[in-house]
């Protein structure tokens, strides 16, 4: 595979140096555009979502409807989240998955090159497709980005057609960019880098990629149900027709929780490349981060009912629920204790993506913390559905999943562009990310606790102190992303050069490479000394 | 930038009267049920047990994070692996989560047991509001939220139950076992009341079941947790605790009223007011989706002023608020409204706005359509 590759390069393409102007972008295969393409996608995804967030936390700065009404409310927390899930999260680790997976593993692109151009393409008129929902007769979809049915079916306003190709088209893409990921680590790893050897990064993507391509097929089939409901007179979750709206739920969460660690093993691998850089020591228990890995994974798919603890469950089913989510505090506790032992008598320096890594195992761990109190059924019929669980996925999508992205990209951003980021702007984007996030998400947890449903355009009183300090928050937070956007530019545009390895101790074939970094690499395989 | 500081500003400054109310309540109501104060508890230990794993772990994060900082003159230590440390926090998480689920699986299966209750209440959910039917009494009504439009546009000051203040309250007494059957007319919606600690999912043709028994005689206030529509906020539910002996005379006085409206709809009614009931009856049920002005917000919602259907045949008018329009938003009023609201809010659409036809439909036509 890797062999023809290599000849083909040869003898078709003379030059190596990308083609010119916009087409270039259109029509390219090189694993790194691609990947630039996502990130830049993710970015503005990010940015938009973070848009519909202020709307969101500008309505609930205090009771009272002020500024929209409850309808277009309603459709701005359905697309916040579709879009940070879809648009942001999601693309964001391909991003990084396609620039990164030929570099660490020594492959000369990704395996399927055209097929990499396809996946992302289909992105920008997917999200199109989904936006569009917002100006159409009736509005944008807002029945949450868990789309319940009947609400989604029988319910929903005459976009949700769109908002169901929609989806279809981002399940091709991300189905097609896990197929690309599996083959690439798989058939072309440098010779002599057995899977044991593959830097973890690319581990917890080959794990992500399986979970991607087990469960997107299941969205995909979830949302066709819809369809057929809606359009073709099927009753799959309508009673009245000997459906069970209930069926809904349980399918959907069968992708969901998978989804949710499609969201965050990615971030478990950038992690785990950083810690062990600036501690100087290797990362402790290589092994059992990636037994944990597999473990998390497999649990995944027995645990999905675990959002579904008040739909009224047999008791049985209740408790085989509650047992296997506890479980995974297990293999997630091993993770969080080796990149604690990893930091342990090393020689630790700050640098920002340092500073991201820390943040995200610290506060990772506290909404693994609120992911166990979530997890005990009788408990958990307090917080379903409240401000609790919101602080809760909020805390390990934000500082876990976006953490985990930014912290990727300032890492290995000066071998991408061969430029030096701005290290104070970098800490300063950083810092204020710190104090704005957990300023937003930590109130959360006590108007959950105190009894705030979520989704709600419209508070009782007592929530009032709470929610006005999380919108002030969140407020900063957004803001302060410009500060990321502001470096990247600078960077790119006039960052100092950096040096073939930028930070002191990094390892991998990545740093082997060099800087700039020529637009083909590895044409030649590296060759893996064992030891 | 200017502007925006100063808006913040007076913003805030406007704000701060509000905060009379609003308490910092951190934590969840220890509630006023056994099984509430279980549950708080339970709640309470996991969280301590979190509490302390991350003293222990972040303890050693930070300790590392001050001592061993390359800037102190840390040199990197070479150990990556030991299989005995590693067993060990495999094998401590195992057991504290055992110790977890103990009492977990105690408190659930308590729960769980709905059986031999005193009194059963049938709880369905509607788009923005609640129906309550006692079946063991007969008596069944809807409990819908009285906050003022005024209060949540921000134009009249807001009162301490602001969005959690019902109509009708469910009335249950103390000290009894209480069963509650839920199910749903539409959507999916679900019952919430924190001092209770019962959150149950209603769900359109099937029926869950939960149960409370309450110690204390008091006022108790939730609201519908699953996102339902775009009025899911304005949903609330409110559960009256009272004495046995209250409870009785309740029971009475609604079955009083009850006769009283089946007597109201053999009576004759004059046509203003007819209106002027139908009024409050569209106000309350129908303006949330068909528009104060009868405008509708097309296409979802259809205009009622100047509609077809308003202004033709009473028999299709009546047929579908009786039956509503199967596999839309609209529902079958037939069951939610008496005959006496029907006509009331029948009569009032067709001479009301620019529907001006002077037809009265009265509680008899009602009956004897429906009886049909
Ligand atoms: C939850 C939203 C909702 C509420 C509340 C509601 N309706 Fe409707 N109504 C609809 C929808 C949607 C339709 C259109 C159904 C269809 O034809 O698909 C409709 C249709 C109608 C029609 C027929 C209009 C036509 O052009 O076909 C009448 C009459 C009507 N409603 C009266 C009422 C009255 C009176 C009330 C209050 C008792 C009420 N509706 C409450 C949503 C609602
Ligand atoms: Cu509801």
């Amino acid at each position: 595979m890797s062999e023809q590759t290599l000849t083909l390069d040869d003898h078709d393409h003379h030059e190596h140096g990308p083609a010119k102007g916009f087409l270039r972008w259109v029509f390219t295969t090189n694993h790194k555009d691609i990947g630039t393409m996502y990130l830049i996608f993710s970015l503005v995804m990010f940015l938009i979502g973070g848009m519909m967030a202020f709307v969101i936390r500008a309505e609930l700065f205090q009771p009272g409807m002020q500024l929209v009404d409850p309808g277009f409310f309603n459709q701005m927390t359905t697309m916040h989240g579709l879009i940070m899930v879809f648009g942001a999260v999601m693309p964001g680790f391909v991003g990084l998955a396609n620039w990164q997976i030929p570099l660490m593993v020594g492959a000369p692109d990704m395996a399927l090159p055209r097929m990499n151009n396809w996946s992302f393409w289909i992105l920008p008129f997917a999200f199109t497709m989904l936006l569009s929902t917002l100006f159409m007769e009736g509005g944008a979809p807002g029945f949450g980005w868990t789309f319940y049915a009947p609400l989604s079916t029988t319910y929903a306003p005459p976009s949700v057609t769109f908002f169901i190709f929609a989806i279809h088209m981002m399940g091709i893409s991300s189905i097609m960019g896990a197929m690309n990921i599996i083959v690439t680590l798989f058939n072309m790893r440098a010779p002599g880098m057995g899977l044991m050897q593959m830097p973890m990064f690319a581990w917890s993507w080959l794990i992500t990629a399986f979970l991607l391509v087990a469960v997107m097929p299941v969205l995909a089939a979830v949302v066709t149900m819809m369809l057929m409901d809606i359009h073709f007179a099927t009753s799959f979750f309508s009673a009245a027709g000997g459906g069970d709206p209930v069926l809904f739920q349980h399918i959907f969460w069968f992708f969901g929780h998978p989804e949710v660690y499609i969201m965050i093993l990615p971030a478990f691998g950038v992690v785990s490349e950083i810690i062990p850089t600036f501690s100087r020591k290797k990362l402790f228990g290589y092994h059992s981060m990636v037994y944990a890995l597999i473990a998390i994974a497999l649990l995944s798919f027995v645990v999905w009912a675990h959002h579904m603890f008040t739909v009224g469950m047999p008791i049985g089913g209740q408790l085989f629920f509650m047992y296997a989510t506890m479980l995974i505090a297990v293999p997630t506790g091993v993770k969080v204790f080796n990149w604690v032992a990893t930091m342990f008598k090393g020689s630790l320096t700050f640098e920002t993506p340092m500073l991201f890594a820390v943040a995200f195992v610290v506060l990772f761990t506290v909404g693994g913390f609120s992911g166990i109190m979530l997890a005990i059924a009788p408990v958990d019929f307090q917080y379903q559905d409240t401000y609790f669980v919101v602080a809760h996925f909020h805390y390990v999508l934000v500082p876990g999943a976006v953490f985990g992205i930014v912290a990727g990209v300032y890492y290995w951003l000066p071998k991408w562009t061969g430029k030096m980021y701005d290290e104070s702007l970098g800490k300063m984007h950083f810092w204020l990310s710190f104090v704005g996030l957990n300023l937003t998400f930590f109130p959360m947890h006590f108007v959950g606790l105190a009894g705030m449903p979520r989704r709600i355009p419209d508070y009782a009183l007592q929530f009032a102190d709470f929610n006005m300090m999380a919108s002030m928050g969140a407020f900063l937070f957004g803001t302060s992303q410009l500060v990321f956007v502001y470096l990247v530019i600078k960077t790119v545009r006039s960052g100092k050069e950096a040096a073939q390895v930028p930070w002191e101790s990094a390892e991998g074939l990545e740093w082997t490479l060099p800087t700039p970094l020529p637009y083909h690499t590895f044409t030649t395989p590296p060759v893996i000394e064992h030891k | 930038m200017q502007r925006f500081l100063h808006q913040f500003c007076i913003t805030l400054a406007f704000l701060i009267p509000s905060s009379v109310y609003a308490a910092w309540e951190l934590n969840m109501p220890r509630g006023v049920t056994d099984t509430s104060n279980t549950v708080y508890d339970l709640h309470m230990l996991i969280l301590w047990i979190c509490v302390a794993i991350g003293v222990v772990v972040f303890g050693v994060m930070f300790w590392s994070i001050i001592y061993h900082r390359k800037s102190q003159g840390a040199k990197a230590a070479q150990f990556h692996e030991s299989t005995t440390v590693e067993v060990i926090w495999t094998v401590i998480p195992f057991l504290i989560l055992i110790g977890m689920a103990v009492p977990s699986t105690s408190v659930l299966i308590d729960m769980y047991d709905s059986s031999e209750s005193d009194i059963d209440i049938q709880v369905t959910g509607y788009q923005c509001k609640w129906q309550y039917k006692y079946l063991n009494e007969d008596i069944d009504f809807f409990s819908t939220m009285t906050t003022p439009k005024v209060e949540i546009a921000n134009e009249q000051e807001k009162n301490p139950n602001y969005l959690l203040e019902v109509d009708n309250e469910l009335v249950v007494p103390i000290n009894k076992k209480v069963r509650f059957l839920f199910t749903a007319n539409d959507v999916i919606h679900a019952w919430w009341v924190p001092e209770l600690a019962v959150k149950k999912d209603a769900i359109p043709g099937f029926i869950n079941e939960s149960w409370t028994r309450i110690n204390e005689v008091g006022t108790y206030r939730g609201q519908c947790a699953e996102l339902c529509g775009k009025d899911h906020g304005f949903m609330p539910i409110v559960v009256k605790a009272v004495t046995q002996a209250d409870y009785d005379i309740w029971i009475s006085e609604q079955k009083a009223t009850a006769q009283a409206v089946a007597a109201a709809a053999n009576q004759e009614w004059s046509i203003e007011d007819l209106v002027a009931k139908g009024e409050t009856v569209y106000q309350k049920n129908c303006a949330g989706c068909h528009m104060v002005d009868g405008s509708g917000l097309p296409p979802a919602f259809p205009a009622l002023n100047g509609n077809d259907v308003v202004l033709g045949d009473i028999e299709k008018h009546m047929d579908i608020m009786v039956n509503g329009v199967p596999g839309s938003a609209m529902a079958a009023y037939g069951k939610q409204l008496s005959a006496v609201e029907l006509a009331a809010v029948i009569t009032y659409k067709r001479n009301t706005w620019d529907n001006k036809t002077g037809e009265v439909i009265s509680p008899a036509d009602v009956k004897a359509y429906m009886s049909k």
